[in-house]
């Protein structure tokens, strides 16, 4: 997690610092009243039937209070109010995991404050509200103007202060073509002026779209979700029956059993802990992304960013440096090092690159080189000549790939060494890329570029392998490059030479072997890979394309970040784990204290299941009830905050999950019941000769 | 408790889990339609029998064609039997005349009897004909496989990948018919002839005693039925103290072979498990759950037998061990373990009175049947119970690990959660429910046969009998009464089908998906672990939903046992 | 395992809805085994059993002179002071062959201890000047059966002074008899040892006879 906090701009992660500040509360504990109500409470069976049972208990007590039994009425007015409280609590769980998204959500509405667009019509520049643009308009946006809704930039060039969307205060630059053109409503234009075609109307832009999700309407269950509310519900129904059934059993029995104490019992029981806290785990784990500034587009992905088992990383920007490095000069035979280091100097001086840089770097610095430039005309690379260098007089300096070179070297009439495919495919076996040098008709020798692994990578995917995914680096480079950089980075596979429909047939052979398969991308020609990924992670400055066929949103466009999000869909399913197991662990004790009292009067031997000592009937019912209650809030900033997950192998891992959550949770009410039933006794709470 | 007491267990699981392994090979090989040395002689059978009833033994099928092929089965046996039993007294091969069949009994046994219950209303002896017992031994061999196909199309769900197919119904019906109950029967019946069963069809012996009195012996073809019944795991005995009567099992070793019969299918099913997902150790983490539940259990059923009753101290005897309703020639430690076993595999046959045993002592038996039966069950249910469990341990479990559940390479998602937890509830309300009818209405009241406690643990006892298709019985309970004769049948029905049905969904679900690859971030479930995981998620449930009708039952008699109270 | 292209559901391999079909097959099924297995396999089995174990199964009958006395694995009831005596039996009459049963009284049920408080007085009364403490729970609690061949060899040494006296043996010469009678453990480890009360009282009448 801390290399994405550390990532995440401000703003957001402001945000999420004080999760416990007083106007967030005051909201919450508003909210957790609101959501007494029954039809709301529908959609929770589980704290359903506890609304339910505080309802009867209530009644109950008012009954006594009426018909003058005082001593009754304390013992269950108590227990009704705990119950009302249980209720509560949950409420306030789920209201604070939507106060933390609605603070966020707020502020990305902020931002969208209504703007006047310059529509480009056939007679020129027309403005209007920029809520009535359509899908396919064209506007124009000038300096100082809020780009009024997503859409690609047709023409022109600009830099954009994105920040209200990703908090990140660096302007980004936005162009025409390629993979930068895409532009998001609500945004700042702070220099030039571009021509934008606008692609999503109103209400369904991305800033629409990602403040719906935050703020929950648009928030669906996730499967695994499901499956658990599934278990919940069934868990609850046979307690019910457990319950109801009990009271002919005990009648049978000869015993006494109010209807009071059997709620009481049926709430113990129920999973009331998790059911409670189930909803905010998942909202919360959507918070922690958006603090990691990822949007997931749904929490279907979140969860499935848990299961990935192949994650499959761009080698440049993710792996490596965005940049490789000059490292050494291989001078042909018959070639001075100090000639290929000042020619070498010489081809880059003007190349502003960082490999140029890092070739003047070089030069300078190792060699000692120098060379001046006066006169020269400089030649940028381009796509088809795939060689960049300078013209000064007749001297033609040329660094490049080397068959363009070669192609170069011959045209001028030149003949190429047959030591030259040697040191190239040398220094290709090694990793690096080799860069030809030449002047004229003469080949003088190689400059040998090293990509740079980034620091911390290797441990990185370390832990990975130890959670059990597999990385695959995606790469333009050649087979014999790209092996060697996987070894040296520490991938498991890598794919060279990748074109987007390599991308896709890998991704698509992994899904056949039913691996789940994650994916970052930018370009609009990742799309259809990303739109095959389980988990399809799109830059924020990707391509409108590229953001469409994702599933989550990076808003920093940092690819790393995979990782995180991988982490996070693990977190939230452990978190729901653990405090299921947790949750029905807990029945034991409370079983331990509520059956005894129940039925100790008439058969006096069930006082050997009294194991906790507690005092009396009563207060043991009254503590087991409050243990209920109040384990809620207790654990609701575990809810929040997710179980820290430790990237390690899963059996180790459930070991000491179940040590903690299982073991705990029958332990831990143990304990707790007894120091409340002390507390209870101490208070007088109950007066212990009522039955 | 003695040393050949505890040995006695230690030893037969030892024998058993030897045994597991060629069985299970054996059945590997019959139901993958290998060569086996019973060919010559069965594969025409196989044959005239697909022609004659014209079945289509090479269709694959979805599980809803394999269910309703399997319901349709059951139908036919149950309309059979039914008019069979009712028809008794029109009907030859009678010689004790016994009468007509009353119309309660002859629906709750014909149920019984298909649904592989055979939990017995009446005393065998007393009121069935020859001709009718005979009837029933044709639902002791057909149930039984019941639950076998039904564990096969299950297990199916799990191997196979991308289909909707879980195999061919009549075909594996008739497969297990001819190559495993007919000749397992047919040694079974010579082996327990050979120890002294009788084979016969012979009128009832009347014997003049050395004390000049006359004594009417009843006879029948008792081996032959008895061993159907043991390896069918069927328990509906010949005679009405079926183990325990000395015709069924004369001696020791007899009643020895019948553990043995009764465990050597169910434990074949364990290892052909592993066989059939291609992982063994799968195999032998599900036998170990399942041999580390027996164990412990049934030493503490044996020690409380041991131990005896503290309230007869008052009459200072030489020993203490309870042999009120047990035999001498078995004595406490193997009367334990054939009662532990017969609600373990879920035979259902008994060799000492249960309702007689110390609180603690039929506590045993009645939880094997409220957690489903499933330390190795009858034929296959048993296995698949236990893997309804596994779906939900790893459930929880892979939560834990931070990934979508998996078992067995398949995802675990709401569709099977649900249908595993319907199968799991459906059971524990019906013998909740009905148990709490009885324990409310008068002719359910009426019935019960010891006061107090006791008379709830022997209401519990009929339902999770009933529930569990098991069969054996807190005797003192007046089952033939009308209100229990149509509970119980109702229950029998209830513990079965409702069963069958969600998990062959499950399984029909499982085999569409595709299987997920293993990897360091997949749970291990063969591991230790995964066996402790599995053994506490059936203790846990078992016991949460069940324990506060315990200690109003078992529980708290044997408090008041020990208090030396009596009601 | 080939798996085959999926069907649509409900339907067999040819698409055909099978209901009818399938129920048909079932019932010819189950009445094609109810004759092979209800009639064949019993039938075949006796015939089988009696070439092979005509003894066991014709039951383990005892003739005595021409007349059927009993069959070993059944246990009969023995009132006179004469016989060794068998445990209790739950059924009516006692050691009922026909229809077997037990007490199923449960351990908190006051009728088994007036039950074991009379069993033990008719044991105590039958056998003067043996103490309590020497006999067994067999003796007095009843059997599961109720037609219980065998008595623990402590139940049947303790019978032994009364046996012996009321035949006019020796002593010694009847717990010999009791001692060649008992029978241990199968494999030294299933069961409990006992004594088959039959069998003993017919080795005791030709034991009198001799002597």
């Amino acid at each position: 997690m801390q290399t994405g906090a550390q990532a995440t701009g401000g703003r957001n992660r402001a945000a999420g610092a004080d999760l416990w500040n007083r106007e967030l509360l005051g909201h919450a504990a508003r909210d957790s009243f609101r959501k007494l109500n029954p039809r709301w409470m529908l959609h929770n069976p589980v704290m359903f039937v506890v609304e339910v049972c505080s309802a009867l208990t209530t009644v109950d007590a008012l009954r006594h209070l009426f018909a003058g039994n005082l001593a009754q009425f304390n013992f269950v007015g108590q227990i009704s109010a705990w119950l009302w409280l249980t209720v509560l609590f949950a409420n306030f769980a789920e209201a604070m995991a939507e106060g933390r998204g609605q603070a966020q959500a707020d502020a990305l509405r902020r931002s969208r404050t209504e703007v006047t667009a310059k529509k480009v019509v056939a007679s020129g520049i027309q403005q209007v509200p920029g809520a009535s643009l359509v899908k396919g308009d064209i506007v124009l946006v000038e300096a100082g103007d809020v780009i009024p809704g997503d859409g690609e930039v047709i023409a022109g060039i600009a830099a954009v202060d994105e920040s209200a969307i990703t908090g990140e205060s660096a302007p980004v630059v936005r162009e025409a073509g390629g993979d930068r053109c895409a532009v998001t409503g609500g945004t700042l234009v702070i220099s030039d002026q571009i021509r934008v075609r606008i692609t999503a109307g109103r209400g369904e832009s991305f800033l629409d779209r990602m403040i719906s999700l935050i703020e929950g309407a648009t928030r669906q269950k996730t499967p695994n979700e499901i499956a658990l509310a599934i278990l919940l519900a069934g868990l609850t129904l046979i307690f019910l029956v457990v319950v109801v059934t009990l009271a002919p059993f005990a009648r049978y029995s000869h015993a006494t059993v109010s209807v009071t104490v059997l709620i009481a019992l049926l709430v113990c029981l129920v999973p009331t802990t998790i059911g409670g806290l189930l909803s905010a785990i998942g909202i919360s784990g959507m918070n922690r992304l958006l603090q990691h500034n990822v949007v997931a587009l749904s929490g279907r992905a979140i969860e499935a960013a848990g299961d990935v088992n192949v994650i499959m990383l761009d080698k440049t920007g993710t792996l490596t440096l965005g940049n490789r490095q000059a490292v050494e000069f291989r001078p042909l035979p018959g070639v001075a090092m100090e000639e290929l280091a000042t020619i070498a100097l010489l081809s880059s001086l003007s190349d502003d690159t960082p490999e140029g840089r890092s070739i003047v770097a070089l030069a300078r610095g190792t060699h000692g080189a120098a060379a001046d430039p006066a006169g020269a005309e400089f030649v940028p690379f381009t796509a088809q000549t795939r060689m960049s260098g300078i013209n000064r007089g007749a001297e033609l300096v040329r660094k490049g790939a080397g068959d363009a070179v070669a192609e170069f070297v011959r045209s001028q009439g030149g003949e190429i060494p047959g030591e030259l495919e040697g040191i190239i495919a040398g220094i290709a076996r090694s990793g690096g890329t080799p860069l030809v040098v030449a002047v004229n008709d003469r080949c003088l020798g190689v400059i040998h570029l090293k990509d740079v692994v980034k620091t911390g990578i290797r441990e990185r995917l370390a832990s990975l392998r130890r959670a059990g995914i597999r990385t695959v680096m995606i790469t333009g480079d050649n087979p014999l490059t790209a092996e060697t950089i996987a070894r040296e980075v520490g991938v498991d596979d890598f794919l060279a030479q990748a074109t987007p429909e390599r991308k896709m047939e890998y991704i698509l052979s992994q899904k056949r072997e039913g691996y789940l398969v994650a994916m970052v991308g930018d370009g609009t020609n990742d799309a259809p890979a990303l739109a095959h990924a389980d988990v399809a992670v799109a830059m924020n400055t990707g391509t409108m394309a590229a953001r469409e066929a994702g599933n989550m949103i990076d808003l920093d466009s940092n690819p790393q970040k995979l990782m995180d999000i991988v982490e996070t869909g693990k977190q939230i399913l452990i978190t729901r784990g653990a405090l299921t197991t947790f949750s029905v662990a807990n029945d034991v004790a409370k079983y331990f204290a509520i059956l005894p009292a129940m039925f100790v009067v008439v058969y006096p031997g069930l006082q050997a299941l009294n194991i906790m000592h507690l005092t009396s009937p009563e207060t043991a019912i009254l503590s087991a009830i409050i243990f209920n209650a109040l384990i809620i809030p207790l654990l609701i900033p575990l809810a929040l905050r997710g179980v820290t997950y430790r990237p390690v192998g899963a059996a180790t891992l459930l070991r000491n999950n179940l040590l903690v959550y299982g073991l705990g949770g029958l332990i831990l009410p143990f304990v707790g019941i007894k120091l409340i039933d002390l507390v209870v006794t101490a208070l007088h709470l109950v007066q212990t000769t009522v039955r | 408790m003695t040393v050949p007491g505890v040995l006695q267990l230690l030893v037969f699981m030892a024998v058993m889990a030897l045994l597991a392994i060629p069985m299970g090979r054996y059945m590997h090989r019959v139901f993958e339609g290998r060569r086996t040395f019973l060919d010559p002689v069965l594969v025409p059978c196989e044959r005239f029998i697909y022609r004659f009833c014209g079945m289509d033994p090479t269709a694959e099928m979805h599980w809803t064609t394999y269910g309703l092929a399997l319901l349709a089965l059951n139908l036919a046996g149950f309309v059979v039997l039914f008019a069979l039993i009712l028809l008794q007294q029109v009907l030859p091969l009678n010689p004790a005349h016994l009468p007509k069949v009353p119309f309660w009994v002859a629906w709750n046994t014909a149920v019984s009897f298909v649904s592989n219950t055979n939990w017995q209303v009446y005393g065998g002896e007393s009121t069935l004909s020859y001709l009718t017992q005979m009837w029933l031994t044709v639902q002791q061999f057909l149930s039984p496989i019941t639950g076998i196909c039904f564990f096969l199309a299950v297990v199916r769900g799990f191997s196979r990948q991308n289909t909707d197919l879980l195999g061919n119904f009549w075909r594996d019906f008739v497969r297990t018919l001819l190559w495993i109950s007919i000749p397992g029967a047919i040694v079974g019946t010579v082996v327990l002839v050979g120890l002294g069963s009788p084979q016969n069809f012979s009128p009832y012996t009347v014997v003049h005693t050395l004390q000049g009195a006359s004594q009417t012996i009843a006879q029948g073809p008792i081996a032959s039925m008895t061993s159907i019944m043991q390896l069918g795991d069927n328990g509906g005995g010949y005679m009405n103290m079926n183990a325990a009567h000395p015709f069924e099992a004369p001696n020791a070793a007899s009643l020895l072979f019948q553990l043995l019969l009764g465990f050597l299918i169910p434990v074949g099913c364990v290892y052909l498990f592993g066989l059939m997902v291609k992982d063994r150790r799968q195999g032998w983490a599900i036998y170990a759950t399942m041999a580390l539940m027996f164990i412990p259990l049934t030493l503490i059923m044996y020690h409380a037998e041991a131990a005896g009753n503290p309230i007869l101290a008052q009459f200072h005897l030489s020993g203490t061990a309870n042999m009120e309703g047990k035999e001498v020639r078995f004595g406490p430690a193997l009367s334990s373990l054939f009662n532990s076993g017969t609600t373990a595999v879920s035979w259902g046959s008994i060799a000492a009175a249960n309702d007689s045993m110390t609180p603690i002592g039929g506590l045993i038996p009645l939880f094997n049947m409220m957690t489903g039966e499933v330390i190795f069950g009858s034929w296959g249910v048993g296995m698949v119970g236990m893997l309804a469990y596994a779906v939900l341990a790893v459930f929880l479990a892979g939560l834990m690990v931070g990934r979508t559940p998996e078992y067995l390479g398949k995802k675990i998602q709401a569709f099977e959660v649900k249908m595993s937890v319907l199968a799991m509830i459906v059971p524990s309300f019906v013998i909740l429910i009905f148990a709490a009818l009885s324990v409310m209405l008068k002719p359910g009241l009426g019935a019960i046969a010891n006061p107090g406690p006791h008379g709830l643990s022997e209401v519990l006892y009929a339902f999770a009998s009933g529930v569990g298709n098991n069969g054996s019985a807190f005797g003192g309970l007046n089952s033939a009464a009308p209100w229990y004769a149509a509970t119980v049948g109702f229950a029998m029905l209830f513990g079965r089908y409702p069963m069958y049905l969600p998990l062959l969904a499950m399984a029909g679900s499982l085999g569409r998906k595709q299987r997920v690859p293993v990897s360091a971030g997949t749970f291990p479930t063969h591991g230790a672990m995964f066996v402790g995981l599995l053994a506490g998620t059936v203790v846990i449930v078992g016991a949460l939903v069940f324990f506060p009708a315990l200690a109003l039952g078992p529980l708290a008699e044997q408090f008041a046992m020990q208090a030396g109270r009596l009601f | 395992m080939a798996v085959p292209q999926p069907v649509p559901r409900g339907c067999d391999g040819k698409g055909r809805i099978a209901v009818r079909a399938h129920l048909w097959s079932g019932f010819r099924l189950v009445l094609l085994m109810t004759v092979i297995l209800g009639l064949g396999y019993n039938g075949a089995m006796t015939g089988v059993a009696r070439l092979i174990f005509p003894r066991q199964a014709a039951g383990s009958l005892i003739v005595r002179s021409g007349t059927v006395v009993g069959s070993r694995l059944i246990g009969q009831q023995f009132t006179s002071g004469r016989f060794f005596q068998g445990r209790p039996s739950a059924t009516t009459p006692p050691y009922n062959a026909a229809s077997s049963g037990a007490t199923n009284y449960g351990p908190t049920n006051p009728a088994l201890i007036d039950e074991v408080r009379t069993n033990l007085a008719a044991v105590e009364r039958a056998n003067p000047g043996v103490p309590s403490t020497a006999i067994p729970p067999d003796l007095v609690e009843s059997s599961a059966s109720g037609i219980d061949p065998d008595i623990s060899p402590e139940a049947a040494l303790l019978q032994v002074a009364r046996v012996a006296a009321a035949n006019r043996l020796p002593t010694q010469a009847v717990r010999q008899l009791v001692l060649a009678h008992e029978r241990g453990r199968f494999l030294g480890l299933y069961g409990s040892p006992h004594v088959n009360v039959l069998e003993l009282n017919l080795a005791l009448l030709s034991l009198v006879r001799q002597g």
